[in-house]
């Protein structure tokens, strides 16, 4: 039976088509999912909490500016969470080798993320009362805590710090608190994330 | 708002986890409030929980005519007066009223058989149940209770002289009658109450100044002294500064620079600066002719004072002692050598808010603002000099544009006509000034390098508070590090504060320079 040219086009033409069709929709399922808010992401162990990587920010050593360090940071399903989490970490004892920013004591109350990307950081007052002072020691607290929020957070774009709720003036008689700050990476070592 | 919410669901989830409650630890208060009314003048008790200081609800009650009632299944007190209520909760510093829900500085407390309060409940939680506005003031320890006026009233008097200068700083702005007896001059206010605050006079003509009734001001007078001139200047925001100099007997008659004068020295004068004067006032020079640009006024800040000691070194140095006494070096210096007008945002340890510090040098249109300060790092081996200027990342770029490219706006002027004036955001006043303070940054940091150690970051930028509303270049300069055991010997030598002195004087002095080239159309 003889087919006519006709035919075998439209054959081609539609076989083609579910096959691009095929293909394109098979690469979409396959794709790579990213979390948007979380810098790395990795599997953890079966049976242990999923964890991410976060770049945190500690005094260089030599005292003028920030020094990152990669920590285990365990993994939250929400930004404002998963925030939460990264400033418990910060709060933790520094990496051998590197001084927390923040002074001892220093509890956080809570934390909220608004619609823009401000983030809202609530500390209890021994951030301000055990803060040994000076416009050195006071930037490297503010941006370690501004920093580990919008350095691995990308929805966060800046922080306001909140002392017992409320909002203050500065910490130590310096930096101007009384709006969010975006980052400022010329306080990290060059380097640094 | 959305600080509001997350205040509010911080607070709701922190009650819901903790129910510490607060118990008056000691029932000795300090020194009771002064609470001005329609009423008259009355005292309300305070009492210490803990180390909060609280006031009588008691007592408050009786004076707002407030029922109080205690629902310990609620763990809450509350309060109404009438079909008004609030509830204060006893757990922690939140309170309700109309399904509305907001902080307070702390919950109530308890002294014995009664309930204490903070402060602030009168403001924000007992006087709006009563339906009268309350004016709580800290500082002064006073309550206001309605619509009356009690104006803010602070003296200072300048050093210096001839002729001895006083200062009256009147907030909201006051009329005032001022009248010449034989030993003393009374400035008596149009006001409802007082609410005096620091004093600071006394030498020169001047003996002191003390209220003589309720709603006036005598100044003594020494023995010298011959006659007055007093002008008023409208200051930012609503405040009005009285400007009174003395001369002596047979000394010219001096004019207070920079003001309109206000009247003249035949007792008993009268001024009240909101009326408009008989004779037709003088203009002021410096609103009638824009003076040449030039280095005439430069304000000294010292940073922190008071109970905001700033940083403490070791050895128990503290920063807010050791930039005071490089500021009134520095002031010397300028002073004598330089001829220009300089001021100090403190001569004394006490604290200044930043925008006051920010206020004398606008009020004072000074030409340069510099704050000094120390440094301080939990490295200890962290050294060396930095010169700030202000960063303006905590601005959006809405509102950097607009500050940056304000431009003046006509307004009406004593005498008729107008007159250009740059109307500025408060806080964005820098902005317009920061490539001057970046230029005087460099000179200072150069001035400074040729004489003490740097850091490794001389000259940076940072989104400082003092600095924010400086309208005019503006520096703030960290000397050297206190938590630096070497550099706190050095920092508290004669020699390592003179040559910060010198530094900053050939720093000014080069930048009036500068200021004067560019005038002349030399660009240095």
């Amino acid at each position: 039976m003889a087919v006519s040219p006709r035919v075998v086009a439209l054959t081609l033409i539609t076989a083609a088509a579910v096959g691009t069709g095929t293909w394109l929709t098979v690469r979409y399922l396959n794709r790579p999912v990213r979390r948007p808010e979380v810098a790395r992401s990795e599997a953890s162990p079966a049976g242990a909490a999923r964890r991410i990587k976060a770049v945190l920010h500690y005094v260089a050593a030599d005292g003028l500016r920030l020094a990152a360090a990669e920590r285990d940071v365990v993994y939250a399903e929400s930004t404002s969470e998963q925030a939460r989490r990264i400033v418990e970490a910060l709060l933790e004892p520094a990496p051998a080798g590197l001084a927390s920013a923040l002074p001892p004591g220093t509890a956080l109350r809570g934390l909220f993320v608004g619609e823009r990307g401000d983030a809202y950081v609530d500390f209890n007052g021994s951030l301000r009362t055990n803060h040994p002072g000076g416009s050195a020691s006071e930037i490297l607290t503010v941006y370690a805590i501004v920093s580990a929020l919008t350095v691995n957070l990308p929805a966060i774009t800046s922080v306001q710090i909140l002392i017992e709720g409320h909002e203050v003036d500065t910490l130590a008689g310096h930096i101007d608190l009384r709006r969010p700050l975006p980052n400022a990476p010329q306080w990290a070592e060059k380097g640094s994330t | 708002m959305r600080l509001r919410s997350f205040l509010a669901t911080v607070s709701i989830v922190a009650a819901a986890l903790c129910a510490v409650r607060l118990e008056a630890q000691s029932p000795q208060g300090t020194a009771p409030y002064s609470v001005v009314s329609a009423g008259g003048r009355r005292t309300i008790a305070t009492a210490m929980a803990g180390d909060r200081e609280m006031l009588r609800l008691d007592e408050l009650a009786a004076l707002l005519q407030l029922t109080v009632r205690e629902d310990r299944a609620a763990k809450a007190l509350t309060v109404s007066r009438g079909t008004n209520l609030v509830v204060l909760s006893l757990d922690q510093g939140l309170a309700s009223m109309g399904g509305k829900i907001f902080s307070l500085s702390a919950p109530p407390a308890r002294d014995g058989s009664r309930w204490l309060v903070p402060p602030d409940a009168v403001s924000r939680a007992l006087a709006p149940i009563a339906g009268v506005r309350a004016d709580v003031r800290r500082a002064s320890r006073l309550i206001v209770l309605g619509d009356l006026r009690v104006p803010r009233i602070t003296v200072q008097q300048e050093p210096g002289g001839p002729p001895t200068r006083l200062a009256i700083e009147m907030t909201p702005r006051t009329a005032y009658t001022i009248v010449q007896e034989p030993k003393r001059l009374l400035v008596r206010f149009d006001a409802d109450g007082l609410d005096i605050g620091p004093i600071t006079a006394g030498g020169g003509l001047v003996e002191s100044v003390a209220a003589a009734d309720p709603l006036t001001l005598a100044i003594a007078l020494a023995k010298d002294f011959g006659t007055f001139r007093a002008a008023t200047v409208p200051m930012d925001g609503a405040s009005s500064r009285l400007v009174i100099d003395l001369t002596a007997v047979g000394a010219p008659p001096s004019v207070p620079s920079g003001l309109a004068r206000a009247q003249a020295t035949a007792p008993p004068a009268q001024a009240a600066p909101p009326a408009p004067s008989a004779a037709r006032p003088e203009v002021p020079a410096a609103l009638s002719a824009p003076q040449p640009p030039g280095v005439r006024t430069v304000v000294i800040d010292p940073g922190h004072g008071g109970d905001e000691e700033g940083t403490r070194s070791a050895g128990g140095v503290l920063e807010k002692d050791l930039v005071l006494d490089v500021a009134r070096r520095l002031r010397s210096v300028l002073d004598a050598r330089l001829g220009v007008r300089v001021l100090l945002t403190r001569d004394d340890d006490r604290v200044v808010p930043h925008d006051e510090r920010a206020s004398i040098a606008n009020n004072n249109k000074a030409d340069l603002f510099i704050s000094l300060h120390a440094n301080s790092s939990p490295n200890k081996s962290a050294k060396g000099a930095e010169v700030f200027y202000l960063s303006l990342d905590g601005l959006g770029a809405e509102a950097r544009k607009l500050a940056e490219n304000a431009e003046p706006k006509p307004v009406p002027v004593l005498g008729g006509g107008t007159r250009d004036i740059d109307l500025i955001l408060w806080d964005m006043a820098q902005a317009r000034h920061l490539g001057e303070s970046a230029a005087f940054a460099m000179l200072v940091e150069e001035e400074l390098r040729r004489r003490v150690e740097m850091s490794s970051n001389p000259v940076q930028q940072a989104p400082f508070r003092v600095l924010v509303a400086a309208n005019m270049p503006a520096v703030l300069v960290e000397m050297g590090f206190l938590s630096n055991p070497e550099q706190e010997t050095q920092l508290t030598s004669d020699d390592f504060k003179n040559r910060v002195v010198q530094s900053l004087f050939d720093a000014v002095v080069r930048y009036r320079g500068r200021v004067e080239a560019q005038a002349s159309g030399r660009v240095p």
